[in-house]
Parts: structure tokens; sequence; C-alpha cells
């Protein structure tokens, strides 16, 4: 079976050369245990290395005729601008007159990332977008992404990661106006 | 006495089956795994939560660190091809035992009149910080090496799918791979250079988020 060494040195006694009758079989638990050992390192490796990804379309480059572009409702647009040290400034409505009515309040708010930052306001938000349309499939939440300058790739892969956990009904990544960086100047992150 | 022999029986398994299945797995896993591919330009991706998988075939990743681009073409043919393209149209002319060693090459950063110089040094020389500059992509959007270089890999996908017959052509996939502390400008410059190709889907490089987000 698995044993080499059948207990040696005293066939001395009796005079007799007796030829024992050895086990050819190799402890082979060691050799196991670390087959076994690279085996999981091999499959962590490969799997774990494979990179991550995440889906980004942006809208047509094809520029939309005035008037033809469609109306949304301002209490349905929340606006994000990202500025500098991780921080970012978001509100409800248009830029020079946020939405103020409903209990909404919708002036520009400082804002952190993650979870118990920008999330509860994305949420919250979408939640009242989606209890007063007439149909939700159709009609939802908007978020416009606007990322300045001061902001970095990371700061984006964020905001873009909150849209894949919030699930807003569209979202798009647009360019930043006068008006946005004067909020963020206002609230010392531009 | 009656001596009652108690059989010593071996409390041992034979390993041997276990040993072959093992060591079995094992050649499969180092065969299939591919290996590390070296950078010129390592960056460290920001983390997400999204746990989409790149796509492996006609892949051209884009990386962005220190305001530096990277171009990375999964298929050696279409290295070929884009860079036979991209010589017609800057008249550089390669000898083929220069396309030949540039379709080895999985990742380059460099300028095409420096690519020369770049693909006569040694393998282990080629990655060393400092040797590969970046693509120049700064400019007009549609006028610059980089959309070139996109444009052409991108002709080289849909021209090995006509020849193969494929019916439904799919454009290259691109991924973006950028470095977490890279600013805004850079990286929006790169869309506008795809999205001026009518390129708006692509991949953004992450890598795993593990802490509560």
């Amino acid at each position: 079976m698995a044993e080499l060494n059948t207990g040696g040195g005293g066939g001395k006694k009796g005079g007799k050369v007796r030829s024992k009758k050895s086990n050819p079989g190799v402890d082979l638990t060691a050799m196991v245990d670390l087959a076994f050992l690279l085996i999981t390192f091999f499959i962590l490796t490969t799997t774990l290395s494979k990179p991550q990804s995440m889906d980004l379309a942006l809208p047509d480059n094809t520029v939309v005729p005035p008037g033809e572009s469609p109306e949304t409702p301002a209490f349905r647009t929340l606006t994000v601008v990202l500025g500098k040290n991780d921080k970012l400034v978001y509100y409800i409505g248009l830029t020079d007159n946020p939405y103020m009515e409903d209990g909404i309040n919708g002036k520009p708010k400082l804002e952190n990332y993650g979870g118990k930052g920008i999330r509860k306001a994305l949420i919250a938000h979408n939640k009242f977008v989606m209890d007063r349309v007439e149909d939700p499939k159709k009609q939802g939440m908007t978020v416009l992404i606007k990322a300045s300058k001061s902001a970095n790739y990371k700061n984006l892969v964020d905001i873009l990661d909150e849209m894949a956990i919030v699930k807003p009904f569209s979202y798009s990544i647009v360019d930043v106006t006068p008006g946005d960086l004067k909020m963020l100047e206002d609230n010392k992150i531009k | 006495m009656a001596n009652v022999k108690t059989s010593k029986k071996s409390t041992r398994i034979d390993m041997t089956a276990m040993c072959d299945v093992a060591f079995l797995l094992l050649s499969f896993f180092i065969m299939t795994a591919t290996s590390k591919v070296p950078e010129p330009k390592p960056v460290d991706t920001p983390a997400s939560t999204i746990e989409a998988k790149l796509p492996e075939r006609n892949l051209l990743t884009i990386t962005v660190g220190d305001s530096a681009v990277y171009l990375g073409i999964s298929e050696r043919e279409i290295r070929k091809s884009a860079l036979e393209a991209m010589s017609l149209k800057y008249d550089i002319a390669f000898t083929p035992q220069e396309i030949e060693e540039f379709s080895l090459l999985d990742s380059f950063g460099v300028p095409l009149e420096e690519l020369k110089s770049l693909l006569a040094l040694k393998n282990s020389e080629r990655n060393k910080p400092g040797t590969q500059v970046g693509i120049p992509y700064k400019g007009d959007i549609s006028e610059n090496e980089l959309s070139y270089w996109v444009y052409y890999a991108n002709a080289a996908v849909i021209m090995e799918q006509q020849a193969k017959g494929v019916e439904k052509i799919k454009e290259i996939e691109i991924a973006i791979k950028g470095g977490s502390k890279e600013k805004y400008p850079v990286v929006k410059n790169i869309f506008d250079i795809l999205q001026k190709q009518n390129m708006n889907d692509f991949y953004l490089v992450t890598s795993l988020r593990d802490e509560d987000f």
C-alpha cells in the first residue's frame, strides 16, 4: 500500500538471511497535499485575474435639432456635478431654478460618494419620481452626470457604480455649464 | 493463554489514484492559465461593484496612465493589418520582420515614428518605465494617431469577418483601462475620439470593490 519502510535492522537473528518482503509503496500523502495546494492556487489566480469591467453606453453624438429633443418635467431630473477632493454637488430641476415644490428642496447640496452619501439622495428621489409618474415603465428619474475638470476618473466610475446600484430610469454623462461651475465654487470644490 | 491475534490492519489509504487525479487537474490548470502579460504602464483601476467580464476576442484595450495612452490589440492578425494601414497613412515603411515582431507585442505606447526603435529593443527592455511615452492623442479628435489606430484596428476586424463570410459583422470591442487618479478631461478626450467614430459603447476596466461601498 502506501508504505516503503517495513521495520528493518533486526534481521540478523537466527543467522538465516531472510529476504524481506518489502512493500514497494511510497507515502503519497505529502505529494497529494502539495498537488492540491497548487491546484487551489491556480484555480484562484485564473478566475480572479480576469479583469472586471462595466459597460458604458454614451449617447450618439449626432446633434439633435433644437425643439426635437424630448422635454422632461423639471422634478424628474437630478443633476450630479463632480468636483475635486472626492466631493460632489447635486440638485433637482434646472441649474438656475431648482425644483422647490411638493416638499422637495432641490437646492444644490454638497455630498460625498458612496452608500452614506449621494446614494441616499438618489434612492429617495427615485422613489419620489416613481410615485408621481403615470407609467413607471416609460418614465422616471433622469440623472445627469456632469464631471468638471477637477474630477478624476475614479469619481466617474464611482458615480456610474451608483447608477448601477440605484438603477434610475435613465442617466447620461453631459458637459458642465458655467452655472454648475459656479455651484462648485460656492461649495469650494471647484 | 490463548493468543488472540488482533490483525494489525493498516489505517493508510492508497493515495496513488488521488495523486494521479490531483496532478492531472494541476497540469490542466497550468496549461489553461494565461500568464500575466507585462504592460508598458501598470495602472491602478478604480473599483466597482459591477462584475461584467471583458470579451476576449476582438478587443482593443486603451490604457490611460499618467495622461499617456497605450494600446493593446487582442489578435495578432489585427495587429498586423492595423500596423500596415498605419504605415501607409503616415508613410513610414516597416520591414516584414518588424511587422512580425509587432504582432507579438501585446501592448505598446509610442508614437509611430518611434515604433521602429521600440521594436529593435529586447523584450525585457521594452517595458522599462520611461521607454514608452504614450501614443499621441491630443489635437483634433479625428486627426491624431490614437484615432487612426482605433479606426484601422476596427477596419481590420470588420475586414477579417467579411473575409470569413460572417453574417452578423460586429465592430471591435473597446475597453478603457484608466488609472484612478486620472483627471477627467484626459478620459473625456478619449471618449470624444471614440464617439467621433460612432463608437458609443465600451467597457471600463475596473477592479472588484471589496469594502462596503
